[in-house]
């Protein structure tokens, strides 16, 4: 009796959840010509610039995409220059400042297109696809991304609480202040 | 063994633990460490060249401040140099003109000391390339020009030396050296020796293939080029190359000591001070880290990193060689500064070089031959058991080697090491050397590294603490025939500036909250200290100005690798952040801020 509870309850368990959906061929990532990718937040007319748009949001909320982004992100050796987040010869890329603005689209062009600072372009080195993925998962280091979705414990050395436990913030438009432009702080 | 081991570590630990200023016997009638002959110069109004002199001592015969009367110096002027950046670099004077480089983008500022307040009278913006910044690992930082023969030479981020006319700050050559593309970029003071400037690559936690060149102070002409790894014909080893130690001997051991290949990429840079014997006629200068940093992927001694070199100045042919750190597991680069002193040594003079090792002892060599006379701990140590002396060569503590995918923890001194670039200075008047140094530790996990050229290429995960005693920084004066320590002063942060001696009888340096300090040489007691703007990672110098009053001049402003949590904006959440530094340094936000400035002192 107890173990037909047991095997019961598992079932129920089991088709509670609904597995993720994976996509092995995702649909085209749009051109950089139909993405509006602002860097500022005034436009001449009419009022504010239109801010990046929702395009891609379906890496960010999606588990193996953001695990992917993890993998990737330290074989293409950002972790080199930005580390797991807390920044080295590059800016830190979990705190609430962004030089170039903090949507999506805007780290899909900094990685695709590079930053004068320092920062190389990646413009044909890493798969459009991939691109995407690395930029949901920088955005999982401020926790911009669902919390189910974020990745979990490292299996190296614990540098920082993981992705799914860190507090979500409040998204930052960006802002365009090179480093020497920086008062002292 | 092992118990040989946990003796030393203990001593080591009980050097750290004693109270903040620890006295033991001075020099007690043994003869003591005298500076070379020509590193002496008894009319001493300049300073023209960081390190002082050629043999690196940063000692000046100036002694109008004293420990009488330093506790009336004052601020005489300051000067902005717009910088952010860490500030590691050293003022130099000569004939009226005070000239400062400053961290990237390079601007080389000369003031004119005839006139009140020291005005701006030429500045030269060399413009490198901005992307450099990305490929260069600790900050933006340059240690200084150099200067010679009415020229100034300096190199630039974006892997430049540049030589100025020093009256008119008119540009004489420019030459391109390096390939950042590659991640080789420039920090290094160069070293003029007789119508030669010696510079090096930086660029170890990037792969970069290190070298140092000889260009022709006339034009900057390449006169030689002489690589770290490789086979001998590229490292310039020949007949003339005598080692000391068998192990250091053979045909092309910068290939055999690799795995097939990997010394191409295999680091070995040059970017510290390098010293010069004009009657030895050799120059001395210590070879960086092997890449990557994970020693799983290199296996072998690979030569020559984290070697010393001894070379003819006219034709780069290596005199002999010695490898502190044969295998390196913890990024201990070997370009800590190498100080020329004479010595008695079992009774018999010998021509000697000094050198703290970033893996915690200071070595005492023999600078004709490369024999290490004795290698004693400065920091505790777990790591190793120091020297054996009959082979030369370090006896390591397996139990703190970095296999790949483990967390070893506790692991003692740290990647920047005991002491990483900041330069001591020997007194010609104590015979002591004072060594500004880190007390730190760290966790540790090699992980695979990866080798895309133009990105980093190290593969660790790495997170450093205070080590015993909970101080991150000293500074102490060493005995060098003793082998130990004589005082010390412990600092919060670690002390990542260069010190300065004085016939003053004085020692001045910097800390990272940004007190800049006279100490009595002696007996290590803290004279006068002024607060400057940011925290201090300069090197000191002193000068007689134009109106026959001594002068201390100083950068004050924050960086390098231990303060890129402040110049970098790095967040503190992340322990692996600045390769494992900002762990350390995590309330260093709220002890200082960036910003570069100069302060000069004198007496009213
Ligand atoms: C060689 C070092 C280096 C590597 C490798 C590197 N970055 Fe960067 N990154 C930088 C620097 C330097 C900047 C700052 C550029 C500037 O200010 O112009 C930067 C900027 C950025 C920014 C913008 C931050 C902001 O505040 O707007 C993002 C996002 C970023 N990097 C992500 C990545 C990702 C993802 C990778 C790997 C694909 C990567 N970086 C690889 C050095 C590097």
């Amino acid at each position: 009796m107890r173990r037909l509870v047991a095997i019961a309850a598992a079932i129920a368990v089991l088709s509670a959840c609904e597995r993720e959906d994976r996509e092995f061929r995702p649909p085209p990532v749009g051109t950089e010509a139909e993405a509006p990718v602002t860097l500022s937040s005034i436009a001449p007319g009419t009022g504010p610039a239109e801010r990046p748009g929702e395009m891609g949001q379906a890496y960010e909320e999606n588990a193996y995409h953001l695990s992917e982004g993890k993998r990737l992100f330290t074989w293409f050796n950002c972790k080199g220059c930005h580390a797991n987040g807390g920044g080295g010869s590059g800016p830190a890329l979990m705190d609430d400042s962004w030089i170039y603005g903090g949507a999506l689209l805007n780290v899909v062009q900094t990685i695709r297109e590079g930053r004068p600072n320092g920062m190389p372009s990646f413009r044909g080195k890493i798969p459009e696809e991939q691109i995407m993925q690395i930029a949901a998962y920088v955005r999982s280091m401020e926790r911009q991304v669902p919390q189910d979705a974020a990745p979990g414990r490292n299996d190296d050395l614990m540098p920082r609480p993981s992705e799914h436990r860190l507090p979500a913030r409040p998204a930052v438009p960006g802002g365009t202040v090179p480093p020497s432009g920086q008062a002292p702080q | 063994m092992r118990s040989s081991f946990l003796q030393c570590c203990f001593l080591a630990a009980v050097l750290t633990l004693s109270p903040s200023i620890s006295r033991s016997q001075p020099q007690d009638g043994r003869p003591r460490p005298a500076a070379p002959a020509f590193a002496v110069s008894p009319n001493d109004a300049d300073w023209a060249t960081p390190a002082k002199n050629t043999a690196g001592t940063r000692y000046s015969e100036l002694s109008e401040i004293n420990t009488q009367n330093v506790n009336r110096l004052q601020v005489a002027f300051t000067f902005s140099t717009g910088v952010n950046k860490g500030h590691e670099g050293a003022p130099l004077v000569v004939g009226g003109l005070m000239f400062i480089v400053s961290p990237y983008p390079n601007i080389v500022y000369a003031l004119d000391l005839t006139r009140p307040g020291g005005p701006l009278k030429w500045q030269y913006n060399p413009k490198p390339d901005a992307s450099a910044q990305g490929v260069a690992c600790c900050d933006v930082v340059n240690r200084g020009p150099t200067y010679s023969n009415g020229r100034l030479f300096f190199t630039t981020l974006d892997a430049h030396v540049v030589a100025l006319d020093a009256g008119t700050g008119r540009e004489i050559w420019n030459v391109k050296l390096g390939e950042i593309n590659r991640g080789e970029t420039m920090t290094m003071a160069p070293l003029v020796v007789k119508d030669k400037v010696i510079a090096g690559i930086s660029g170890g936690e990037y792969g970069v293939r290190g070298w140092v060149q000889a260009l022709d102070a006339a034009d900057g002409k390449t006169v030689w080029k002489a690589y770290s790894t490789g086979p001998d014909q590229d490292v310039k080893i020949g007949a003339d190359f005598k080692p000391f130690y068998e192990e250091d001997r053979g045909k092309d051991l910068g290939v055999s000591t690799w795995p097939p290949n990997a010394w191409e990429i295999g680091g070995g840079t040059v970017w510290g001070f390098a010293s010069y014997d004009p009657d030895l006629d050799l120059i001395f200068y210590g070879t960086a880290n092997p890449g990557p940093w994970n020693p799983n992927q290199r296996p072998g001694d690979n030569k020559w990193t984290n070697t010393v070199f001894a070379r003819d100045p006219d034709t780069g042919q290596a005199r002999w060689a010695y490898q502190w750190n044969p295998h390196d597991l913890h990024d201990w680069d070997g370009i800590n500064e190498n100080i020329l002193v004479e010595v008695v040594w079992h009774g018999k003079p010998r021509k000697a070089l000094v050198h703290p090792d970033r893996n915690g002892l200071v070595y005492l060599l023999d600078r004709t031959t490369g024999e290490v006379l004795s290698a004693n701990f400065y920091h505790p140590v777990n790591t190793h058991r120091g020297v054996d002396l009959k082979t030369g060569r370090i006896r390591i503590n397996e139990q703190k080697y970095p296999h790949e995918g483990k967390v070893i923890r506790n692991v003692c001194p740290t990647a920047p090491g005991a002491k990483d670039w900041s330069p001591s200075s020997f007194s010609h008047q104590t015979g002591l050397l004072y060594i500004p140094h880190n007390n730190l530790c760290m966790d540790w996990e090699s992980t695979e590294a990866n080798y895309i050229a133009g990105t980093p290429y190290v593969g660790a995960e790495v997170r450093m603490y205070a080590g015993p005693g909970g101080h991150r920084g000293e500074l102490s004066a060493w005995d060098i025939l003793a082998g130990k320590e004589v005082w010390t002063i412990k600092e919060r942060f670690p002390v990542w500036g260069g010190t300065m001696t004085t016939a003053g009888g004085l020692v001045f340096y910097g800390n990272m909250e940004g007190w800049f300090k006279a100490v009595d040489a002696k007996t290590g007691a803290v004279l006068w200290q002024f607060k400057t703007s940011s925290g201090i990672i300069g090197q000191p110098t002193t000068y007689r100005g134009p109106d026959g009053k001594q002068y201390i001049a100083v950068l004050s402003g924050v960086g390098g690798w231990a303060g890129s949590i402040v110049s970098g904006d790095l967040d503190p959440r992340d322990s692996t952040a600045a390769l494992g530094f900002v762990n350390a340094m995590a309330d260093l936000k709220q002890a200082t801020t960036k910003g570069g400035n100069l302060y000069v002192f004198a007496l009213p």
